[in-house]
C-alpha cells in the first residue's frame, strides 16, 4: 500500500512546489477537477508537502501530527463576514492535498455562529461559513463529492459566554474527517 | 437508633425528591392585565370524595387570569351555591361580579367523576352555559381547561385556547428533551430525548404530529413524529443542512430549508419525504418559512436586501415581496390564524423583542420588554403569542397578549426551556 502511495505523494509534493501546469496534470489523475484549480497559487504549500512525505514514512496518521497543518481544524471569521482570511490558505492547501491524495476521504465542514438572535437564522449563518470553506477547497481542486458543508448554528458553542470573545470563538468553521 | 431513623428520614426525602422531579412542571407568573376586565366569581365546586388535586376552579382561575381579560371576584364569606337554583344574584351583583360559575363533582363507579357546571350572567340573571362531563382522574386538568374555554368563549365571544398544547425543548446540562405540555406548561410529556440539540418543533395543523430538527446524526435533519404512537421518519436528510420545517395548512406538505444546492433555500416537500420542489431561488439566505393560513403564501426570512428581513412569496413560487421595514434585523415570522397579523423578532439597539405587525395597515408594535426573545408563535385562537426569552441567564417561555398588556412566564427552576411552538 505504502509503495503505491509513495510515488503519488512525491508527485504531489513536486507539483505543489512546482508550476501550476504540472499541478493540473497530476490532479487529473486522481480526481476530475474544475479548471479554476489551475489558477490557485500554491507557493505556500511547500511545508504541506514536506509533512506529508515525512508522515507517510511513519505509520502515524498525518492528520494527528501536531506539527502538520492538517492538525489545524478551525477557520475563524470576522464579525458579519463570510470571507476565508488569507492566514488559513496554507492550512486549507494542506487539507486539499490530503483529500486529493485520498479519494475515499470525506471532509465535513461544520459552520458555527454566535448565540445572538434566531436559532434558524444562525444555522443559516453557520452554513454560510461552512460553504465559504467548502468553496475554497473546491477552488484548490478538491472534489465536491468529498466535501459536505453543514451547520451547527449556535447549538454547539465552543465558548459559552455571552461576550465578544466568546462570540468571536464561535464564528467558526471546523474541519472534521468522516472517519474521525 | 437515632441514626437509623435519620437514614430512613433521608431515604424518604430522596424518594420524595425523586417523585417531585418526575412530576416537575412549569410554574406560571402573570404580570399586567387588560384595562377592561370581566369580573368572574367562581364558587369552588362541591367536591367528591377522592377527587384529584387541585380543585377544578383553581385551574380554571389560573387559565382565565393568564389571558389578562378577567379578574376574579372573591367568593369568601358569602353563600356557596352549587346549582343555579341556589344563587342569590343580588349578593353577587353587590360584589361586582359580571358572571358566576357554580358546579359539582360527583364520584362515579370505577374511579370516574361527573363534573357539572353552570355559567350564569349575574346582571341578566340568566344561564350562559351548562355542561356535564364524565371524566377519569387523568382527564382532570383537561376538563378544567375545557371549562375555562367555555367561560372564555361565552364571555368574550372568542374561542378559548386553554385546552391547547405547546411543544418546547428543555435543556439540562448536555441533555435535550423535546416536550409536549398543556398550554399552562403542566402535564409535560417527553417525545424525544437526545444528547444532541433539537430545534424548531412545529405541530401539524391537526396537532397529531410534530416536525422538528434533530442533530443526533451530527448534522441537522428534519423529522416528522407521530404524537399518537411515537413513530417517526426522516423527511429531509439531504446533503448539507436540513432545517426550519413549516406545515402547509392541509398538513400534507412541509416547507423546509435545505442547503443541498447552494446557500440555505426554501423547498417544499410532502410530509412523507417525497416530491421535493425548490421554492426560493436566490444567492442569499432564505430561511424560517411559514405558510399563510390560506396556504397561498409563504413568509420567510431573507438577507437578500443586505440585512435579515421578512419577505412573502406565492406558495407556487415567483418573486418575493419585502414585508418588514422597521430596523435592520427582523426574523422568525409567524402568522396569526386569521392571517391579519405577523409576529416576528425585531432587533433594536441590541434588544431582541417580539413585534406585532398588522399586515393590512403595516403598523407595528413591540409587545415585550425583554431583551433576548426568540421563536414567537400564535395561540390557536390568535389572542396571544408564545415566545422564548432569557431571564437570569436561563431560558424561559413567555406568553404575551396582542395588546401587550398581559405577560405570563412559564418556567421550571433549574431547567433551560427554549424553542416553543403553540399547537391545537
Amino acid at each position: 500500500m505504502n509503495k503505491f502511495l509513495w510515488p503519488a505523494l512525491l508527485a504531489m509534493s513536486l507539483t505543489a512546489c512546482g508550476t501550476t501546469g504540472q499541478q493540473a496534470t497530476v490532479e487529473d489523475r486522481t480526481e476530475p477537477q474544475p479548471t479554476t484549480a489551475a489558477t490557485t497559487p500554491s507557493a505556500q504549500s511547500t511545508g504541506v508537502a514536506d509533512s506529508q512525505v515525512a508522515s507517510s514514512a511513519l505509520p502515524a496518521d498525518p492528520r494527528k501530527d501536531p506539527a502538520s497543518p492538517l492538525a489545524q481544524r478551525s477557520v475563524y471569521f470576522d464579525f458579519d463576514s463570510y470571507v476565508v482570511k488569507d492566514q488559513y490558505r496554507a492550512m486549507l492547501e494542506a487539507h486539499a492535498g490530503y483529500l486529493k491524495s485520498k479519494g475515499d476521504a470525506r471532509l465535513i465542514l461544520q459552520g458555527n455562529a454566535d448565540e445572538r438572535g434566531s436559532r434558524e437564522y444562525n444555522l443559516a449563518l453557520g452554513q454560510k461559513r461552512a460553504e465559504a470553506v467548502r468553496k475554497a477547497l473546491v477552488v484548490m481542486g478538491v472534489s465536491n463529492a468529498q466535501l459536505e458543508a453543514i451547520s451547527f448554528g449556535e447549538e454547539k458553542p465552543r465558548a459559552t459566554g455571552s461576550n465578544e470573545s466568546a462570540y468571536a470563538e464561535n464564528r467558526r468553521t471546523d474541519l472534521v474527517y468522516g472517519d474521525e | 437508633m437515632t441514626r437509623a431513623v435519620s437514614l430512613l428520614h433521608l431515604l424518604f426525602l430522596i424518594l420524595l425528591g425523586a417523585s417531585f422531579s418526575a412530576r416537575a412542571a412549569m410554574e406560571i407568573q402573570v404580570v399586567g392585565g387588560s384595562a377592561q376586565q370581566i369580573a368572574v366569581a367562581m364558587v369552588p365546586f362541591q367536591a367528591a370524595a377522592g377527587q384529584p388535586e387541585p380543585p377544578l376552579t383553581e385551574i380554571v382561575a389560573a387559565d382565565l387570569l393568564r389571558s389578562g381579560q378577567f379578574k376574579l371576584v372573591s367568593t369568601a364569606g358569602t353563600q356557596q351555591p352549587t346549582t343555579p337554583a341556589q344563587v342569590a344574584y343580588g349578593l353577587w351583583r353587590d360584589r361586582g361580579a359580571d358572571a358566576l360559575l357554580v358546579g359539582q363533582v360527583v364520584a362515579l363507579e370505577g374511579g370516574r367523576f361527573e363534573v357539572r357546571f353552570h355559567l350564569l350572567d349575574v346582571v341578566k340573571q340568566t344561564q350562559l352555559a351548562a355542561f356535564s362531563y364524565n371524566v377519569s382522574a387523568g382527564q382532570w386538568r383537561m376538563i378544567a381547561h375545557r371549562i375555562a374555554d367555555v367561560v372564555y368563549e361565552k364571555l368574550t365571544g372568542i374561542p378559548g385556547a386553554f385546552g391547547s398544547r405547546i411543544a418546547y425543548v428543555q435543556k439540562q446540562g448536555t441533555r435535550y428533551e423535546l416536550r409536549v405540555a398543556d398550554a399552562d406548561g403542566q402535564n409535560p410529556r417527553t417525545v424525544v430525548r437526545s444528547g444532541e440539540p433539537v430545534i424548531s418543533p412545529r405541530f401539524s395543523p391537526d396537532g397529531s404530529r410534530l416536525a422538528y430538527v434533530s442533530f443526533e446524526d451530527k448534522k441537522p435533519i428534519v423529522y416528522v413524529q407521530s404524537l399518537r404512537d411515537g413513530g417517526r421518519r426522516k423527511v429531509a436528510a439531504f446533503k448539507g443542512s436540513n432545517s426550519a420545517p413549516a406545515w402547509s395548512p392541509d398538513g400534507r406538505r412541509l416547507a423546509v430549508v435545505l442547503t443541498r444546492d447552494e446557500a440555505s433555500q426554501v423547498y417544499l416537500i410532502n410530509a412523507d419525504g417525497s416530491g421535493l420542489t425548490r421554492l426560493t431561488r436566490s444567492a442569499s439566505i432564505d430561511t424560517e418559512p411559514v405558510f399563510s393560513p390560506d396556504g397561498k403564501s409563504v413568509y420567510f426570512t431573507s438577507d437578500r436586501g443586505g440585512s435579515p428581513q421578512i419577505y412573502r412569496l406565492a406558495a407556487t413560487g415567483g418573486d418575493a415581496t419585502r414585508v418588514s421595514f422597521s430596523g435592520s434585523y427582523n426574523v422568525s415570522p409567524t402568522v396569526s390564524p386569521d392571517g391579519r397579523f405577523l409576529a416576528y423578532i425585531n432587533r433594536d439597539e441590541g434588544r431582541f423583542r417580539v413585534m406585532l405587525h398588522e399586515l393590512a395597515s403595516g403598523q407595528t408594535r413591540v409587545l415585550t420588554d425583554t431583551t433576548r426573545d426568540e421563536s414567537p408563535s400564535f395561540a390557536p385562537n390568535g389572542q396571544a403569542v408564545l415566545y422564548a426569552t432569557v431571564e437570569g441567564g436561563r431560558g424561559v417561555l413567555g406568553t404575551v397578549t396582542l395588546d401587550g398588556q398581559t405577560r405570563a412566564r412559564l418556567s421550571e427552576s433549574g431547567v433551560d426551556a427554549r424553542e416553543p411552538a403553540w399547537g391545537r
